[in-house]
């Protein structure tokens, strides 16, 4: 009895701390996306600004940044998915 | 049949681009193009010795490796629409097509995090087999399949009329002709090779695609010295908006339009039913998460390419009058931005490459939408029901390969139909529907207790409708193809507002639902939560 509510535990544990990554992974997309486009929307000369004495400006760093940035999260979380998380997931299981 | 629309593309060479002030014969083109339809081809004829069973008609036998899936599911996802709409699209407007890709881009990471781990542990081959666990099969496969016909014939649509007029212009070929090419063409793989066939269309398109983008942006950013700013400088010189086109432009000059625009690119990105097929092909979760992060690596750096291609056409072509028409437009229009650039950059070789990777792009994406569409109808429509869960697999491959070829015909039909209709709101629409009746009602299932069944079907349909009759009254069809003065909705794309009600319907009527036994729906949500996380077994 008692082994199953331990059992119960880390399984419920696991759930939650994969939810939790999930859902602030998911949101730090959300925000960095829509903030981008509020601020498009209603300040749009933030990212009409010349950078590095170029043509380069604001918009196009950040436009560029979050395309790669997208990238790195999603290798980020499969990583942490691939390795620790399933590692977890393992020792539920059994 | 198909010998005889081969011999078509020998015999005549790139007629109108001929015709144009560009003076060449592409029989390279053909030639490329030739090679890639007979390699498919054979794919398909030894992927149809098995396509006699389910798992491999509908998921490859689950055996595609999560690099080769993530190269597949590129190779599904960009569309022409998004190598020669967004390239056009900068060559246009400069910054403001970057925030298109970007858009295009950002539904990956969701999928990813939110979906596709616990789709690959729940589902078998349609993305209805999840919401199905815990909800009352019918009402759930009725919603499921409309949502996913609906989403891919517009989608289909879209791609027919962009292929037609592409390869028209490329080719030569009379409209008619060129759609019935794409339509027999991606009959033959879906129909006899299923999955398998499917899977290997794209692969070898999202290869081709990748590799010829790369060498255009390439060959522009060396004329640069690879500097970026350089690029810029130029750009600017030339372009009759001037320095505007660093800017946010015109795009996005209503807030509530562009989050709109988001919401329905990010949201329908992940309801879209043919992108989510293909994570059942893959063995496990491990190599679902592996396959959205390589189609998004893949994705995110070719819309990077695209961006530099954009700009490239701006410098090489706004001031060629052989790429312009009598007005000072490009040639054969904005979409054409990179094809041009090919030529200009790469001579008549590299026109003859890009324009059969244009080709190939077309047909892979097109034979996952009808793969796509059969299955709803052979699985989810014919088997659950029709037959009310009675499996017989022979019959549901029957009437699965029959849909494929249906929906061929019909996609056939429509992209002939339409051919002078403005169809680039399809897309739109299509990713609209997605975003507001797929995913809520995805989502939902996989995170939310209290989800009834009535709550999903009702609340999936009011979205469902909401989205068609929002889009119909707004400006692009009430206003631009049904001629009225002014639009009843103000806004071009309806998704913050049809997202919003699909989810208040489906939470309100799943909190009001009477005829809902709650421990037996906590039990089951309970057991699908301990799958979508720990797998099967």
């Amino acid at each position: 009895m008692k082994k199953n509510t331990i059992k119960e535990k880390s399984y419920l544990k696991f759930i939650f701390l994969n939810k939790l990554i999930a859902f602030s992974f998911s949101i730090v997309v959300l925000l960095i996306y829509f903030s981008f486009i509020i601020v498009i929307g209603f300040a749009p000369n933030l990212l009409a600004i010349f950078l590095f004495d170029s043509y380069i400006t604001t918009g196009i760093i950040v436009g560029l940044s979050i395309i790669v940035f997208s990238i790195f999260l999603t290798f980020l979380y499969t990583i942490i998915a691939n390795n620790f998380l399933d590692k977890i997931k393992e020792n539920v299981k059994e | 049949m198909i010998l005889l629309y081969l011999t078509f593309f020998i015999l005549l060479p790139l007629n109108s681009y001929a015709e144009s002030k560009i003076n060449n014969s592409n029989y390279f083109a053909a030639i490329i193009f030739i090679l890639f339809v007979f390699v498919t081809l054979l794919i398909t004829y030894f992927a149809s010795k098995k396509t006699n069973k389910k798992e491999n008609y509908y998921a490859a036998g689950g055996k595609i490796s999560g690099f080769q899936n993530g190269l597949a599911i590129a190779g599904d996802y960009m569309s022409a629409a998004s190598f020669l709409g967004i390239s056009g699209l900068v060559f246009l407007s400069g910054f403001d097509g970057l925030i298109y890709s970007i858009g295009f881009l950002v539904g990956w990471p969701i999928i990813l995090f939110l979906i596709s781990e616990r789709l690959r542990n729940l589902g078998k081959y349609t993305f209805a087999d999840v919401t199905s666990i815990r909800l009352g099969q019918s009402k759930i496969r009725i919603l499921s399949s409309i949502g996913t016909l609906i989403t891919i014939l517009l989608y289909l649509i879209a791609q027919m009329v962009g292929a037609g007029s592409l390869i028209q212009i490329l080719f030569g070929l009379p409209y008619d002709l060129a759609v019935w090419i794409v339509g027999i063409l991606m009959i033959i793989y879906v129909g006899f090779g299923g999955m398998i066939a499917t899977t290997w269309v794209q692969i070898i398109k999202a290869f081709l695609l990748i590799f010829g983008a790369s060498v255009l942006a390439f060959l522009v950013f060396k004329e640069f010295s690879f500097s970026l700013s350089n690029l810029l400088s130029e750009a600017i010189k030339v372009h009759s908006s001037k320095e505007e086109i660093l800017f946010p432009g015109k795009l996005i000059s209503d807030p509530i339009s562009a989050i709109s625009l988001g919401i329905a690119l990010i949201f329908g990105t992940a309801g879209l039913p043919h992108i989510l097929m293909r994570f059942f092909t893959v063995p496990d979760a491990k190599s679902a998460r592996i396959s959205a992060f390589y189609a998004t690596s893949f994705i995110g750096y070719f819309y990077l390419l695209t961006f530099i291609i954009g700009f490239g056409a701006i410098v090489f072509l706004s001031q060629n009058s052989i790429y312009l028409d009598e007005s000072g437009g490009l040639l054969g229009s904005n979409n054409m931005a990179a094809i041009h650039l090919s030529h200009s950059i790469g001579g008549d070789l590299f026109l003859g490459f890009i324009s059969a990777v244009a080709f190939a792009t077309i047909l892979a994406v097109v034979s996952g939408l009808t793969l796509a569409g059969a299955s709803a109808i052979g699985r989810d429509f014919f088997v659950y029901v029709v037959k009310k869960g009675e499996e017989d697999e022979k019959k549901e491959l029957i009437v699965s390969k029959l849909s494929s070829v249906i929906i061929g015909l019909l996609a056939i039909s429509l992209g002939i139909f339409f051919e002078k209709q403005n169809v680039a709101f399809m897309v739109g629409l299509a990713f609209a529907v997605a975003a507001s009746t797929n995913f809520p009602v995805l989502l939902l299932t996989i995170t939310w207790k209290n989800l009834t069944t009535n709550g999903a079907y009702y609340g999936g349909m009011i979205g469902l409708i909401t989205t068609v009759i929002l889009v119909v009254l707004g400006p692009t069809i009430w206003v631009e193809i049904l001629g009225f003065e002014d639009a009843i909705f103000p806004y071009k794309y309806p998704a913050l507002f049809t997202v919003t009600v699909s989810f208040i319907s489906i939470i309100l009527i799943s909190i009001k639902d009477k005829e809902i036994n709650k421990i037996k729906n906590d039990e089951k949500f309970n057991k699908l939560t301990k799958i979508a996380y720990l797998g099967k077994n």
